[in-house]
């Protein structure tokens, strides 16, 4: 309520400056983001087209959908047909409705592995930069060996002994993806806790986690946001592959790489119909890629 | 030759200690299994006695420390010990890990050592291509290409390849199918895996080359490029008489990259083409929780991972004369 003079003072102050400075004008941040896109390459409009019907489909999945995710519709491998676009499955389930939900399930899991390995790398490789010391060590030297490890191998065989589950595909994956993110994260951010104004801030008191998150995270966010991006495609390219292979996303949860072990057969009958899921794979991470490609060049001012 | 054999030593330490860290954690999780895992491996139907016995008989009534050491034991002597399939039955004709493990091993190499032989000289030439013509139609062709090959899970390219090579819908050319008769000569074996290997080799040569070209250009930004330019050079010499002798480090380091690469990503593609290699059988012993193979194919597959790695750091020295012979 008391906002309300102050809101009409700062209406006044803001028309009085208008009237002497007319000429600067201040963009607000969706117009600046608007200029930068109507640049933005061909590839990069695909790119963000593509994710953004992707994720409209995930949020929107049962709206679309002819059919659940679970319900039997018709014999085994029904051809397409006006009732099941995409043909059924190797149980008689709506191939269409099943790459719909799928969407859903196999990105949800990717995003929610990328964002634990980004916030348990991230956080590392800030404490690392700034502490440095014998942290720095111990961490560095558990990554060093966790990384000469190849990624899938140990993915496979922690799934062994831990059990094939949601959760454990979520924490097994996120935590050994975080080991490229504390790299990454590591190496720009020491860059940047030498210098003054981080060493300010510690003079003037700041607690540890203000220096690592207000001062030294901003300035290194857009090489963060991008291996975002590359981070998440890795990700969803292991879950998928895991999946395929038949130890990630368990049945009955309708998943692009299980989709395409279980109707494999169909492609030495010349059925393309085992290809969708996996091009619909192909398809979101070379959207990432573009987009990423994009924002790499533009943010780096990156130039060959 | 000093700095070369000192760095070989500390590798050869380092990749030491890895694989000690790994024989470690696989011999700790064996501890951390659930309780019903005795069961599941001997069936519903065993007894608490028998149960007891296959506990005693893979030693886990022993303190871990004693345990892991008589595996460590015996797996350098090349006992990895035996398979759990057919534990506890009282035939007890357990098959040897090793046994299990040498005929896919050679099958993997072979399909590995063959998309190599065609990647590499492939991918460098393309990389170099790319980097003489860079910003040219091709070389923006080529990144779209590579870009999306990358992208694309092994088995997309893979089943891609199947149907319409391996199909008497499409073409009829490569069997689908890749089965390897014991004592096949090595062309049946070559045309047995031609479809994974020429998977393999499209998901490998658009990650080399893009690196090749990488290196290659971000060396033509040195000096002593420019020179060789101003002098007037033609673009061809600069690259291969100038810029290509600096590139070998950072070149053989993305083919070693690639090759550890291709280990790994032979699992995927040995599945969609039913390869008896060693990833289809690492793939079953987890799904079965077998778990003397799985140790058995990780300590392979981590083994070979670092021997790469560690290649690839001789290289770069051995290729450097700065770092040859030091001052």
């Amino acid at each position: 309520m008391n906002n309300a003079p102050n809101t009409l003072d700062v209406a006044e102050e803001a028309a009085a400056l208008a009237e002497h400075q007319p000429v600067i004008v201040r963009r607000t941040r969706v117009e600046r983001a608007w200029r930068e896109l109507r640049k933005a390459p061909l590839t990069a409009w695909f790119g963000i087209i593509v994710i953004v019907l992707y994720v409209l489909t995930a949020f929107f999945a049962p709206l679309i959908a002819p059919y659940s995710e679970t319900e039997l519709v018709g014999g085994p491998f029904d051809p397409w047909s006006d009732v099941n676009l995409l043909g059924t499955d190797q149980l008689g389930r709506d191939m269409f409705s099943r790459l719909i939900y799928a969407a859903r399930n196999t990105m949800g899991i990717a995003v929610l592995t990328t964002a634990l390995s980004f916030t348990v790398g991230g956080l590392l490789g800030l404490l690392a930069a700034v502490l440095r010391g014998w942290v720095d060590q111990i961490v560095s030297r558990i990554v060093d060996v966790m990384m000469s490890i190849p990624q899938l191998i140990f993915c496979l065989v922690l799934l062994s002994f831990l059990g094939t589950s949601v959760l454990n595909l979520v924490l097994i994956i996120g935590i050994l993806d975080s080991t490229r993110v504390f790299r990454l994260t590591r190496a720009v951010a020491t860059n940047v806790a030498v210098l003054d104004f981080v060493e300010a801030s510690k003079l003037q008191g700041e607690g540890l986690l203000w220096v690592m998150t207000r001062e030294i995270l901003p300035n290194i966010l857009p090489p963060l946001v991008a291996e975002f991006g590359l981070r998440f495609c890795f990700v969803f390219l292991t879950v998928s592959a895991l999946s395929f292979l038949g130890l990630g996303i368990q049945p009955p949860s309708a998943d692009w790489g299980s989709m395409v072990k279980d109707n494999a057969t169909l492609i030495s009958f010349g059925d393309p119909t085992p290809l969708l899921p996996a091009g619909a794979i192909a398809l979101l991470t070379v959207a990432v890629n573009f987009v990423v490609d994009w924002f790499l060049h533009k943010s780096s001012g990156l130039k060959e | 030759m000093n700095p070369l054999i000192r760095t070989i030593l500390q590798r050869l330490g380092f990749g030491l200690i890895t694989l000690f860290v790994v024989s470690v954690v696989l011999s700790l999780l064996v501890g951390v299994l659930p309780g019903d895992f005795a069961t599941r491996t001997l069936g519903q139907a065993a007894t608490p006695d028998t149960v007891a016995a296959f506990r005693r008989e893979i030693g886990l009534d022993r303190p871990p420390v004693e345990r892991y050491l008589h595996w460590l034991g015996d797996m350098v002597r090349g006992d990895f010990g035996s398979s759990y399939s057919g534990a506890g039955s009282l035939s007890g004709n357990r098959r040897a890990v090793a046994d299990l493990i040498a005929p896919r091993l050679v099958n993997t190499l072979f399909l590995a050592g063959l998309a190599a032989l065609i990647a590499v000289p492939l991918a460098l030439t393309l990389g170099l291509l790319a980097a003489l013509y860079r910003n040219g139609v091709y070389d923006r062709l080529v990144n779209l290409v590579t870009l999306t090959s990358i992208s694309a899970p092994e088995f997309f390219v893979g089943y891609v390849l199947a149907l319409f090579l391996a199909n008497d819908v499409y073409f009829q050319i490569f069997p689908a199918i890749s089965t390897v008769e014991p004592g096949a000569s090595i062309f049946d074996r070559a045309y047995a895996c031609a479809l994974p290997a020429l998977t393999l080799v499209l998901v490998i040569v658009a990650h080399m080359m893009r690196m090749t070209r990488a290196s290659v250009i971000n060396l033509l930004a040195s000096p002593y490029i420019e020179m060789a330019r101003l002098k007037g050079s033609e673009p061809r010499r600069v690259i291969v008489h100038h810029a290509l002798p600096n590139a070998w480090a950072p070149i053989s380091n993305v083919i070693a990259l690639n090759l550890a690469y291709l280990i790994v990503g032979v699992v995927v593609v040995e599945k969609v083409f039913a390869y008896p290699g060693i990833g289809q059988l690492m793939v079953d012993a987890v799904r079965n929780q077998d778990v003397p193979v799985i140790q058995g194919c990780a300590m392979i597959f981590a083994g070979v991972y670092v021997l790469l790695n560690l290649s690839a750091d001789i290289i770069a020295i051995a290729t450097n004369p700065r770092l040859l012979h030091p001052r």
